[in-house]
């Protein structure tokens, strides 16, 4: 039954989307304003329908209704309510459906709000939107269909990956990827159509300023989300390794970063019109190149994909865009071409430029990384892998000139430089230069403290900024230096929110470049009581515990975390009997659809850094075998990540000046 | 024009310069993947490399010891079969007679001395079956 309104609401969507391609082109070619509205109203279908869709298979899903394949290949019965219900995004199948669930919404959303406005371009972003999504709805009419029945039903199903089902950030990381990637089809959809009209020449991207922002923000929730997430769950202590899917997630948002930042040229120069257009089919391509690497299966081997139709019916839709944008491009390359140039070498300009250049680098290196082991495979037929090493040593470099530029950038003023524009860098310098030689003498050497100092002189250089320009204010306009610091953010929101963004890079890097240098892991294995101590901490097991869930059986073992100096203050004293600062439960955990327990980290945080403790084993004495990592500055990462995308969001929130 | 080539001549420089770098950065950090099969036959070549050796883990082949955090097992591709030694606890999901990737060194007793073990999980997750 639900499988057949889900169907159905499939067959309508796809219905809508090809009636409203067909309304919007031919609208707009007799230039009949009725049509176009139908077309709108065809977007707006669409979007019904998908929800519905999206609707019946998660009345399926929580119903545990395994008459529908997908049900009974992803959650069983005991599955927990909340991962019944994301079970909508645990598998290749519902992962389509909500790709064009959110283009569908997306889509109905340009339609309502430029409804009657940019009558030249918007049926043609609609159109363009409307053939991406055709492209997802064919895939479940075909080789992805979400509703594919199973008879007779079986008594329950396989159950949630439990790796998928072991904590929460999995209800949260994928939808935030999904609104990112998928996002930024609307700048893309409006570049085309700005180049297919021969309109908007510069408007088309303040027109969709507020939607690349938005897809941005999004898309770096999703990533920063997802490392979280695997820090959280997998055990290893990490939280970036370098991994295809991680990569297809990375890769759009650095040509998309690119991309904000060269908008701004052209907003104020009207230069670097074609690489904008450039940039943003780019970003585009990427987040469907990225759909295809994480959905199709081609990375388990290059031979398993061609499998299923869903691989090969990917790359020809890649190769579609990439023919559309890069004809259009060329057919209209005289209108994009532009009539000035940079103001000077060294100009806020440049910088943008110098800019665009290695955020670019870093995404070909990475690109090339990670489709190097594709291409072996399927030219020589070696199987083989890059490790991280080729994409730390490359990255890192380019990352701390890309912090280099954005200090430089932030400093300098648009335009040629003036004199005395080196003055500026006084006290950013001064600042990073007092804090650098503390660092120094409390023992960080070599590299770290070369990547640490350039980090605080690009964070110090953000502050400056607002320092300067709070001053500036306060002085004008007579008030008391915190006031003026909020009236100078309201007053210029874009601006300072970029600086905001900057400081969370900052953040992210540090956190990155101390848990990298100052990482330490070590196995223990102890008995009950048994007190012992790892690099900053005193610690003690105090035993191990099983306990039942409808869904899994769970041993946590308990380990407190004592007063450093628990064991010296009283030598006499057992261990045993020194009251606990905090106790930590890393356990692991049994479901049924799977023979191995999990491991599931404890994580203890800190602003200073983490405890991370993973139970790898309990023994039939009692005695248990503890990871035990610490992480310095881990937390760092999350906050900066979230604060860089918490700004692109303050930046276009809706208000008087906005 | 002047501006324009100047232009064009940077950016040549600059994707040459990437190139480049990309490329000797790749073959430094390319690490094989082979079967059990492949390596023996490869006995030679494939000592002082980085490599990593995927198969199934041989039931009943696991010894591990937690006083001395030495992890012993077999992989096999069905046809042949290596040594493998760890130091350090079986990660999770780590079972006798499921998939198991480990990155290493090839050793002069033909051991295949693991750096690290990745165990194959796959999304999709599909219950034990019995093997024939």
């Amino acid at each position: 039954m639900i499988s057949i309104l889900g169907s159905t609401a499939i067959a309508a969507a796809a219905v809508s989307s090809l009636a409203g391609l067909i309304f919007l082109l031919r609208g707009r070619g007799r230039g009949d304003q009725r049509l176009i509205d139908r077309g709108h109203r065809a977007v707006i279908a669409l979007f019904v329908a998908v929800t519905a869709a999206v609707v019946a298979l998660e009345v399926a899903l929580i119903g545990v209704d395994f008459s529908v394949r997908y049900v009974a290949a992803n959650i069983n019965r005991a599955t927990p309510l909340l991962f019944r219900i994301i079970g909508l995004w645990g598998a290749l199948e519902g992962s389509i459906l909500l790709w064009a669930w959110v283009l569908a919404g997306y889509a109905a959303l340009v339609a309502v709000r430029y409804r009657g406005r940019h009558q030249e371009t918007v049926p043609l972003a609609l159109a363009v939107l409307l053939g991406i999504t055709s492209f997802f709805l064919l895939l479940m009419l075909g080789p992805a269909n979400p509703f594919g029945r199973l008879s007779p039903a079986p008594p329950d199903g396989r159950g949630l990956n439990p790796l998928l089902a072991n904590h929460p950030l999995m209800a949260v990381h994928p939808p935030f990827l999904y609104l990112g990637y998928v996002g930024f089809a609307v700048p893309y959809a409006f570049a085309v159509a700005a180049l297919l009209s021969r309109t908007l020449r510069d408007e088309w991207m303040t027109v969709t300023r507020r939607w690349t922002v938005a897809a941005w923000s999004f898309l770096g929730v999703g990533i920063i989300l997802g490392a979280w997430w695997s820090y959280e769950v997998l055990g290893w202590g990490g939280y970036w390794a370098w991994d295809p899917v991680e990569n297809a997630a990375f890769m759009p948002w650095l040509v998309a970063t690119a991309f904000l930042h060269s908008v701004m040229v052209q907003e104020r120069r009207q230069l670097l019109r074609l690489w904008n257009h450039a940039l943003i089919i780019v970003t585009f391509l990427l987040t469907i190149f990225g759909t295809f690497l994480t959905r199709s299966g081609i990375l388990g081997s290059v031979h398993d994909f061609t499998q299923s139709l869903i691989g090969p019916l990917f790359l020809i839709f890649i190769g579609a865009v990439l023919v559309f944008s890069v004809g259009v491009l060329l057919l209209r390359r005289d209108e994009v071409r532009d009539t000035g140039s940079l103001p000077a070498y060294v100009s806020r300009e440049s910088l943008f430029l110098l800019n665009n250049v290695v955020l670019l680098a870093i995404a070909a290196t990475i690109f090339v990384g990670t489709t190097f082991p594709l291409l072996a495979e399927a030219v020589a037929g070696v199987k083989l892998t890059v490790g991280p090493p080729f994409f730390n040593r490359l990255t890192v470099p380019l990352a701390m000139a890309l912090l280099v530029l954005m200090a430089t950038a932030t400093l300098l003023p648009w335009g040629p430089a003036p004199r005395g524009a080196l003055r500026r860098f006084v006290g950013p310098g001064l600042l990073s230069a007092a804090l650098v030689a503390v660092l120094s003498v409390a023992g960080v050497r070599g590299l770290t403290l070369g990547a640490l100092a350039v980090i605080i002189f690009a964070a110090a250089a953000q502050l400056a900024e607002f320092h300067r320009g709070a001053r500036a204010m306060g002085r004008a306009e007579g008030r008391p230096y915190p006031l003026a610091l909020v009236a100078l953010f309201s007053a210029n929101r874009r601006r300072y929110a970029g600086y905001l963004a900057h400081l969370g890079l900052a953040l992210v890097l540090a956190g990155v470049a101390a848990s990298s240098a100052y990482r330490t892991e070590s196995d223990h294995t102890v008995s009950r009581g048994e007190a012992f101590s790892v690099p900053g901490y005193l610690l003690r097991y105090d035993g191990a515990a099983l306990s039942r869930h409808p869904d899994k059986l769970v041993v946590a073992a308990a380990v407190s975390i004592l007063p450093p100096t628990a064991l010296e203050a009283v030598p006499s004293r057992p261990a045993a009997a020194v009251p606990a600062l905090a106790t930590l439960y890393p356990s692991e955990r049994l479901y049924p659809q799977q023979r191995t327990p999990i491991p599931t980290p404890a994580v203890r945080s800190t602003w200073r850094g983490d405890l991370y403790l993973v139970l790898l084993a309990v023994g039939p004495d009692g005695a248990v075998v503890l990871k035990v990592i610490t992480n310095p500055l881990v937390p760092w990462i999350w906050t900066g990540g979230l604060l860089m995308a918490l700004a692109g969001l303050i930046s276009i929130w809706p208000g008087r000046r906005g | 024009m002047m501006r324009r080539a100047r232009l064009i001549i940077a950016a040549v420089v600059v994707v040459a310069a990437l190139i480049y770098v990309i490329i000797g950065g790749i073959r430094g950090a390319v690490v094989y993947y082979i079967t059990p099969s492949e390596l023996l036959a490869q006995a030679e070549q494939a000592r002082e490399k980085t490599i990593r050796v995927g198969g199934r883990v041989v039931p009943g082949s696991k010894t591990w010891d937690p006083a001395t955090q030495e992890l012993r097992f077999r992989l096999t591709d069905g046809s042949a079969t290596v040594a493998v030694q760890y130091h350090g606890a079986p990660p999770g999901l780590f079972t006798e007679g499921q998939g198991a990737i480990v990155e290493g060194s090839w050793d002069q007793a033909g051991v295949v001395r693991a750096r690290s073990i990745i165990v194959k999980h796959s999304e999709e997750y599909a219950p034990p079956t019995p093997r024939p």
